[in-house]
């Protein structure tokens, strides 16, 4: 039954003798955590969406000044970030192994599978901390431009986000190893593996917005009417 | 959606053992409840009499040494700031969101019960944060609740050095527990509701809160945005707010930042949040009015999509706010078009309240007193809105006090007259014992015509010209004297207004202890929080069984039923009829147990 025929429902009419078993055959999901968790990715996406308005909108301004598109800008080499990149696609790809393969016995690859997850986490948010390094030794601190203050703001914002992902996974697996319930395990799993996936594509989408050409923020402002 | 399997969570978890995990470190709903509205209630007692301070000078100018311009300005702007966000949008969904959601869905408790007790306490160290910001060095901020940069973070504001910090990371802190909150309730209403309880079998409170709490989830990251980026501006030095400017003659660092993209941030939160408030309260006196009147709600289909509506249209309106500062002129026709277009389905409600009433058996009880008020004061501050939502119309009269009236109308005594009414009808089921009608009417004659006094002539000064957020008016030859004369008087009106709340801490205190005892469903009212089995309801709050919902919330005065009401949770085949028995329908039965001065 769709949103809009609930919407339409006269309620003062339904009155049943079994408390309406009909409309309840049809329940959704029954996971309240995976709901809380797309609610809670459609407020990290909120936030990241006014993050990028506000970052378009500031990149029309002349002392902006874009971090690549020519040789000289700081992430026209963006060999670390795509490094970076790739320790999150390997920890979002051992969650998603560990999900699969949480109802199998044994557990060794899924204990093998979040442990990698985990590592290859921190190495990102390691990695993530050595770019602003190299970017304020070369000079390009927070307050040098608005374009390096957007860097520091996302990456910063972000990285939080999958710090506190991390501490829910830390969290999960010490739950676990206290007290083993493989039918808890499966599908607190699959959550973690939901927001990695999810951080892994804002991530992507941030690394392009940020490693962007300059022509490329006026082309998009200039499509919003900005 | 209706899952009862986890409505009926087995998990035992939280169950209290001791006075602290009780009382203090609660998961229980209805703990949390209190706790949220008892904090809420303080902290806007606070709000109250700063408000009190501000009419002191305003009425009286330069009679009080302890009044001077930055202290004045520091008044507005915590007063403004607590109001709408630490104490309307907590006690409305903090409070009563917590109390009656599990209760009128008909399940256990909320979905995550350690997730909400974490956001209680995360709400109660903003609070701290937020107080403490009066005793820092400078103060706190007087930037004006809006927190417009640049003058916010600038010498010659008041607390633009520790002040605006502490404000900024409070906001953020409220938002963490206001995230936390949102997510359980939403949550909490897809997937916790009895066996029968389906969507439009839900109480309008319940889809006030909920749509509510979605707009609070998808709104307050526009204020968590813009509050990071003002920090940054702050602490680290960056341009996002900040243009290049000079400051008490010095050339600051910043440059190239853009203050309207701070107002943009700050209004696309700014509005959404009128209807976070909004929402909630028409839903719950949309129950209090039906209850009362002893009728059917009148087109509570047409109420839900208004809801909705309301929820998705109040994010294309938020530039109405921002008139004077600037814009195209389509871009000011556009939001102005939006801006009178919401008024439909806010319009559509109070006809629905006045339709409701109409040939209703009304009891004029306390609740039912403030719920008509309410349907007074928003249908006022809703005109005045329309006035301002056109452009032409708002520049002259936009930083007059035509516009204090209209907010605190529509947004400030509106919400409070609800809060009120449903504190009166809901603390029977809190506290099992009925507040003092005599204390609550005299209670409500004053902070109803006393509003009116206020508000009222605050348009008219406004007409005139005044400005707000003034300290002193100074030698403005447009302004006649008498208008000094009126604002001695709302400033009288003001603390009478101010002082009468006392009659309402007092009731809330002698009734809480000594008020007659109200029995489970004093009202004989038809939704799931009268039918528990005790009252207050225990931890779990339904004992062995669940409840089961046969029934929509507004069955009253239903033709050929012998009661005048028949609970949701009541099976057709235990309905009486009254020619069944031979009885007559019993028109006049109805709320009349509530106890008289």
């Amino acid at each position: 039954m769709n949103l809009l025929h609930k919407l339409a429902e006269k309620p003062w009419l339904a009155q049943t003798e079994g408390g309406d078993a009909a409309l309840l055959e049809d329940s959704g999901p029954r996971l309240p955590a995976k709901t809380a968790l797309k609610f809670f990715i459609a407020v990290v996406s909120v936030i990241f969406f006014l993050f990028t308005i506000t970052f378009l909108s500031r990149s029309q301004y002349p002392d902006f000044q874009a971090l690549a598109g020519e040789p000289w800008l700081p992430l026209s080499n963006t060999g670390q970030l795509w490094f970076n990149s790739a320790l999150l696609v390997l920890a979002s790809a051992g969650l998603e192994l560990a999900r699969r393969q949480a109802g199998r016995q044994p557990l060794g690859a899924v204990v093998l599978a979040l442990g990698a997850a985990a590592v290859c986490s921190v190495g990102f948010v390691i990695g993530q901390y050595l770019v602003w390094l190299q970017l304020s030794d070369r000079g390009y601190t927070v307050s040098a431009n608005p374009a390096n203050s957007y860097f520091y703001l996302l990456t910063a914002i972000h990285a939080l986000h999958l710090l506190g992902g991390l501490f829910a996974l830390t969290r999960l697996i010490y739950r676990f190893a206290e007290r083993p319930n493989l039918a808890s395990l499966q599908q607190n799993i699959g959550l973690c593996a939901l927001y990695w996936h999810y951080l892994l594509l804002l991530w992507l989408f941030l690394f392009a917005l940020l490693v962007a050409p300059a022509e490329t923020y006026r082309a998009i402002a200039a499509f919003c009417g900005l | 959606m209706t899952d009862s399997a986890i409505a009926d969570l087995p998990d035992d978890s939280h169950h209290p053992t001791s006075f602290v995990s009780k009382y203090i470190w609660s998961q229980d709903h209805k703990v949390i409840a209190i706790q949220y509205a008892a904090t809420a209630i303080f902290v806007g007692l606070v709000a109250l009499v700063l408000s009190g301070m501000m009419r002191l000078q305003l009425g009286f100018p330069d009679q009080f040494a302890f009044i001077d311009p930055s202290a004045y300005l520091q008044f507005v702007t915590m007063h403004g700031m607590i109001m709408v966000i630490y104490l309307l949008t907590a006690l409305l969904l903090g409070g009563f969101g917590n109390y009656l959601i599990p209760l009128m869905l008909g399940a256990r408790d909320m979905v995550f019960p350690y997730l909400n007790m974490l956001s209680y306490w995360t709400y109660l160290l903003s609070v701290i944060v937020l107080l403490a910001s009066f005793f820092v060095p400078g103060g706190a901020t007087g930037a004006g609740w809006t927190l417009y940069p640049p003058q916010a973070i600038l010498p010659g504001t008041p607390g633009n050095d520790v002040g605006i910090l502490m404000m900024l990371i409070s906001l953020a802190i409220f938002i963490v527990a206001f995230t936390m909150g949102g997510l359980n309730y939403v949550t909490t209403i897809l997937q916790a509701r009895a066996k029968g309880m389906t969507l439009m079998r839900m109480p309008l409170s319940i889809w006030g809160i909920f749509i509510a709490s979605i707009l609070g989830l998808l709104a307050f990251p526009a204020l968590l945005v813009s509050a990071i980026m003002m920090l940054m501006d702050r602490l680290a030095g960056t341009s996002f707010f900040m243009p290049a400017l000079l400051s008490l003659g010095e050339q600051m660092e910043y440059g190239g930042g853009s203050p309207v993209l701070f107002q943009h941030l700050f209004w696309f939160f700014g509005h959404p949040e009128v209807y976070i408030v909004a929402l909630p309260a028409f839903g719950m006196v949309s129950d209090v009015i039906a209850t009362h009147a002893r009728k059917n709600i009148f087109g509570y289909r047409m109420r839900v999509w208004a809801i909705v509506a309301i929820g998705g249209l109040s994010f294309v309106v938020w530039a109405h706010h921002m008139y004077v500062s600037g814009m195209n002129p389509y871009f000011g026709f556009f939001f102005a078009t939006t801006t009178l277009i919401i008024a439909v389905p806010t319009a559509l409600k109070v006809y629905n309240w006045v339709l409701t009433l109409w040939r209703g058996n009304i009891h004029m009880t306390v609740p039912m007193m403030f719920a008509i008020g309410f349907i007074f004061t928003f249908t006022h501050g809703g005109l005045t809105g329309l006035f301002l939502g056109n452009v032409v119309v708002d520049l002259p009269l936009s930083d007059t006090y035509f516009v204090v009236g209209h907010f605190h109308m529509v947004m400030g005594v509106s919400p409070i007259m609800v809060l009120f009414a449903a504190i009166y009808h809901w603390f029977p089921k809190i506290t099992g014992r009925f507040l003092d009608s005599g204390m609550g009417k005299l209670h409500f004659w004053i902070t109803f015509l006393g509003t009116y006094s206020i508000y009222l002539p605050m348009h008219y000064l406004g007409f005139l010209g005044v400005p707000r957020r003034y300290f002193a008016m100074g030698p403005t030859e447009f302004i006649p004297e008498s208008a000094q004369s009126l604002n001695a008087g709302i400033t009288v009106s003001a603390l009478i207004v101010g002082l009468a709340q006392l009659i309402f801490i007092v009731n809330l205190i002698w009734s809480t202890f000594k008020g007659k005892r109200a029995g489970d469903n004093p009202w004989e009212a038809t939704t799931l929080e009268w039918q528990t089995a005790t009252t207050p309801p225990g931890h779990g709050n339904w004992g062995a069984e669940l409840p089961v919902v046969y029934r929509w919330a507004y069955d009253y005065s239903v033709p050929g039923v012998k009661a005048d009401f028949i609970p949701q949770n009541c099976p057709p085949s235990a309905v009486e009829m009254a020619a069944a028995e031979g009885g007559e329908l019993d028109d006049n039965k109805g709320p009349y147990n509530e106890p008289t001065a």
